[in-house]
């Protein structure tokens, strides 16, 4: 294996420039339109006056402060569960593999209010909680450490890790010094987002901070929806903006140099029965496992328990119409589907096109400038980015402010971060040596593309589709901006419901919660059959 | 290498699937050429049943669409900020709270629908014809009428009593901050209590071991012994309207609104200046005063109706019946002050 020869510095495909600057023109002007003009255009509004007087305050440097250190923990602790898993998924023969991928998915769809409440319960704390916060965030991004991971740990070609062992390193040391390099783009990749969705989580700091832990993310909304107070509102957006960049910076810089070339193979027949020590990392897998089932069955009991005993009512009144929502709980699963359908494509098309263009630039610099900015969504608050479209889209034919399409395009700009994170490592693992020798035979840019790169990120499209798809489905920060009245997605009716008293109302909430569950795994069941058909191919 | 059939079958079948979901998803309704569409701007809470979408629709011959923006603050500042380009042409659901924000900065356009006769002057703030009040919420403390059977502790009255120690670490309340309940009760002591005092109310009640959450939802499904989330208090800050939904199986309800301890918030809605549709505006906001959708206004939003002569559902008389005398404040003095008593509520509750 060639260590630390970045692909980035090897040669390139040469003869599409024009198809690469095409490729990138239409992916940046998706972003300017639909991120950086509204994002620049509030930032206009509020920064008129007041900058210092938001700077200078006290205040201010203590949310920084513990915007950063909840982030930084959450990701430590999302990154040390999810590990396990991802060895779990990528090494061990277990029967039913689809069904543990669904049941890790499931934490990330579900309502952060809902979950915020499970967590309340289940961890007995009535007062605001900053570790509470911080398992709370793990609890939801377990899944893209796992998945992301995961995905690379499946492809690698495990006889190099053999021949460590075959030489007398033991397991810990093989895994030290050959397994967990190789991983490094992964984890890098899967640090970055996990901490960006930690430092703008918003529903989780709210329920279980109760107003007394603050991060950048819930003064932002509290000062652009409550108070209006724009000028200090983006400052705090500043402040966020350059975390985050400076975030990105570490992690690409982290990337850049562990970045290796490796041997990848499909992952069919590299799995097998862990021997010795390994039992230990199963082991970990599993009480991690056990730990993300707790809020799961917390919901479950929730569902079908009344004052009086056990109950089915709250599912009977799901499948009806009567009552509080418009539509069934059956209408409300399949509305989800479609706006995370529309979503999960445009996300795809875009970032695949993000990826080819970020494999294809030969200038150092405007790569990682290419990757930072399309990362930056992920990092810019919600309310910014909302409040945004409200001053400018009206400009744009069909004032798309009101158009339903707005939530299958906020949503993709959500997803497709987490859609170039998960391919970007793996096509960038490809040994330019594979793409230069089918140049040498003749091989047009596009053919190398379909023939070495499409067959070895093929399970990554599909897996990031899978992963994007299940996002937009628990998506609501965007979906609750615009979804149509009558039409409302599933994560929409849980608030209306848990937004009303009485008890039907409550028990119909968390029975509309396990039916987004049930959505959401039937909806990776359903991709990892997909993939596992896909991976026949080669 | 080649794939065997059935695994092929498998593979086509799925991406079929897929497309078909993808193809008949894409529905885009842009606005109607020809502007027979209204479109009411309002907030979450709004809620609307079919039938009576399906009568203002046939009889008004405008079809209605509907956006949800966040809750009434949310909403109001969106339309300040769309003022110059409006993004509907009614809005509903701006609030006592923040009506006076709204007519500062000329959202709404004046019109009197028909029936605004009929609502009783307590409810219109000055004599101006714009927005125009559609119902009333009363926010006030509720309690759990079991619990304070069971103990033997008589119940609180008003807002003075929960300092007593016999009410310590009973009451949960959400954060004024953060929740549109919560600013209303904050709003009720400063309304109460008065400058400065409702600071001095606010460090006993902390004192006091007031339990403190981020919104309504938290507060009266998990802290809030009454609900169905049983949790370990037995006074909660809700609405007056809350024990309609708390009707045990045996028709008594469980909890009980302290009616001398509310706060009224009136929901407006009024014709957006800008609008390209105002014939169908106000049809829509003669219907929102009509009686028949005045009298669906308790069961679909869980408020009150404000035009005189609508009649609560019998559930309602029973359990949930309208405070007769709330506080309530100008919106201007809330409007000069909202900002700074927030600030120093958060100073003095977060520390």
């Amino acid at each position: 294996m060639t260590r630390d020869r970045g692909t980035l510095a090897g040669p390139r495909p040469r003869g599409h420039g024009t198809t690469t600057i095409a490729g990138a023109a239409l992916v940046l002007g998706f972003l300017g339109v639909f991120f950086a003009w509204p994002v620049v255009a509030i930032l206009r509004l509020g920064l008129r006056s007041g900058i210092d007087e938001v700077l200078t305050r006290p205040d201010t440097w203590r949310i920084v402060a513990f915007t950063l250190g909840q982030a930084a923990a959450s990701t430590v602790v999302a990154l040390l569960a999810g590990m396990p898993l991802a060895y779990v998924l990528a090494r061990v023969p277990v029967p039913a593999k689809a069904v543990l991928r669904a049941l890790i998915t499931v934490p990330f769809v579900l309502p952060t209010l809902v979950v915020g409440m499970a967590f309340r319960a289940l961890l007995g704390v009535s007062e605001p909680s900053a570790w509470a916060i911080v398992l709370a965030n793990a609890f939801f991004n377990i899944a893209v450490v796992a998945r992301t991971v995961g995905g690379l740990w499946a492809q690698l070609d495990p006889r190099a890790t053999d021949a460590a062992r075959g030489l007398g390193a033991g397991p810990f040391r093989a895994f030290r010094t050959v397994t967990l390099p190789a991983l490094r783009p992964a984890l890098w990749s899967a640090a970055a987002v996990v901490f960006l969705f930690c430092s703008t989580s918003f529903g989780v700091v709210l329920v279980l901070g109760g107003g007394r832990y603050r991060t950048l993310e819930t003064e932002i909304y509290l000062r652009t929806v409550r108070l209006l107070d724009l000028p200090g509102a983006a400052v705090l957006s500043l402040l966020q903006f350059a975390a985050v960049l400076a975030a990105l910076a570490v992690a690409a810089f982290a990337r850049r140099r562990r970045e290796s070339v490796l041997t990848l193979r499909r992952a069919r027949g590299i799995t097998r029965r862990p021997s010795g020590v390994e039992w230990v990392t199963v082991t970990a897998a599993g009480a991690v496992l056990l730990a993300l089932s707790a809020p799961i069955l917390a919901l479950l009991v929730r569902s079908v328990s009344s004052r009086t005993g056990w109950t089915l009512a709250g599912y009977r009144a799901l499948s009806g119409t009567g009552g509080v929502l418009d539509v069934s709980g059956w209408q409300a699963a399949w509305n989800s589907l479609r706006a995370a359908t529309d979503a999960t494509w445009m996300a795809l098309l875009l970032g695949i096109l993000a990826c080819l263009v970020l494999t294809s630039l030969r200038n150092r610099w405007a790569t990682e400038l290419m990757d930072a900015a399309l990362m930056l969504p992920l990092g810019v608050s919600a309310v910014t980015v909302g409040f945004g479209y409200l001053v400018t889209l009206h400009v744009l034919p069909g004032d798309l402010r009101t158009s339903p399409l707005l939530v299958p395009f906020a949503q993709a700009l959500v997803i497709t971060p987490l859609v170039i994170r998960t391919i970007l490592p793996v096509l960038r693992s490809v040994d330019q040596r594979v793409r230069s020798a089918a140049a040498t035979l003749g091989a047009g840019p596009w053919r190398i593309r379909r023939e070495v790169d499409l067959p070895l990120a093929g399970r990554a499209v599909v897996t990031a589709a899978g992963f994007g798809f299940v996002v937009a489905l628990g998506e609501f920060g965007a979906t609750g901006f615009l979804a149509r009245p009558g039409a409302p997605t599933l994560p929409v009716a849980i608030s209306a419901l848990i937004g009303r008293p009485g008890e039907l109302n409550t028990q119909m909430a968390y029975a509309a919660c396990v039916l987004l569950m049930l959505v959401t795994a039937g909806a990776v069941l359903v991709i990892e059959t997909l993939r596992s058909d896909l991976s026949g191919e080669f | 290498m080649r794939r065997s059939t059935a695994r092929r079958t498998r593979a086509a079948l799925a991406v079929a699937v897929t497309l078909l979901i993808a193809g008949c998803s894409l529905t885009g309704t842009g606005r109607d050429p020809e502007n027979r569409t209204v479109t009411l701007v309002t907030h979450d809470s709004f809620a609307m049943s079919d039938e009576l979408r399906q009568r203002f629709e046939r009889d008004s011959g405008f079809e209605l669409r509907i956006l949800r923006k966040g809750d009434a603050g949310e909403l109001t500042n969106e339309l300040v900020l769309t003022r110059d380009a409006p993004i509907g042409d009614v809005a509903f659901g701006v609030d006592s709270t923040y009506l006076s924000r709204a007519l500062d900065e000329d959202v709404f356009a004046s019109y009197r629908p028909e029936g605004a006769a009929q609502i009783p002057i307590k409810y219109a703030f000055g004599a101006n014809a714009r927005p125009t009040p559609v119902d009333a919420g009363d926010v006030c403390l509720n309690i759990d009428l079991g619990w304070f059977e069971q103990h033997d502790v008589p119940p609180p009255e008003k807002l003075a009593d929960l300092v007593e120690p016999r009410y310590r670490g009973l009451f949960a309340v959400p954060n004024p901050a953060t929740s549109s309940p919560g600013l209303a009760f904050l709003l009720n002591t400063v309304d109460t209590f008065g400058e400065p005092g409702w600071r001095n109310y606010w460090r006993q009640l902390l004192d006091n071991d007031a339990r403190i959450s981020s919104g309504w939802q938290e507060a009266y499904n998990q802290d809030f012994s009454g609900s169905s989330g049983e949790g370990p208090r037995p006074i909660v800050l809700s609405y007056a309207s809350s024990p309609a939904a708390e009707i045990g199986p045996d028709g008594q309800p469980r909890t009980r609104a302290l009616l001398d301890t509310c706060y009224r918030q009136v929901e407006y809605a009024g014709v957006l200046n800008g609008t390209d549709t105002p014939k169908g505006a106000r049809e829509l906001m003669d219907f929102m005063l009509s009686w028949k959708f005045q009298s669906r206004i308790p069961e679909q939003m869980y408020v009150y109706p404000v035009v005189m002569g609508v009649e609560l559902p019998e559930s309602w008389q029973r359990a949930a019946p309208l405070p007769e005398s709330s506080n309530q404040m100008k919106p201007e003095r809330v409007e000069r002050n909202r900002a700074e008593w927030i600030r120093q509520w958060r100073s003095l509750a977060t520390g």
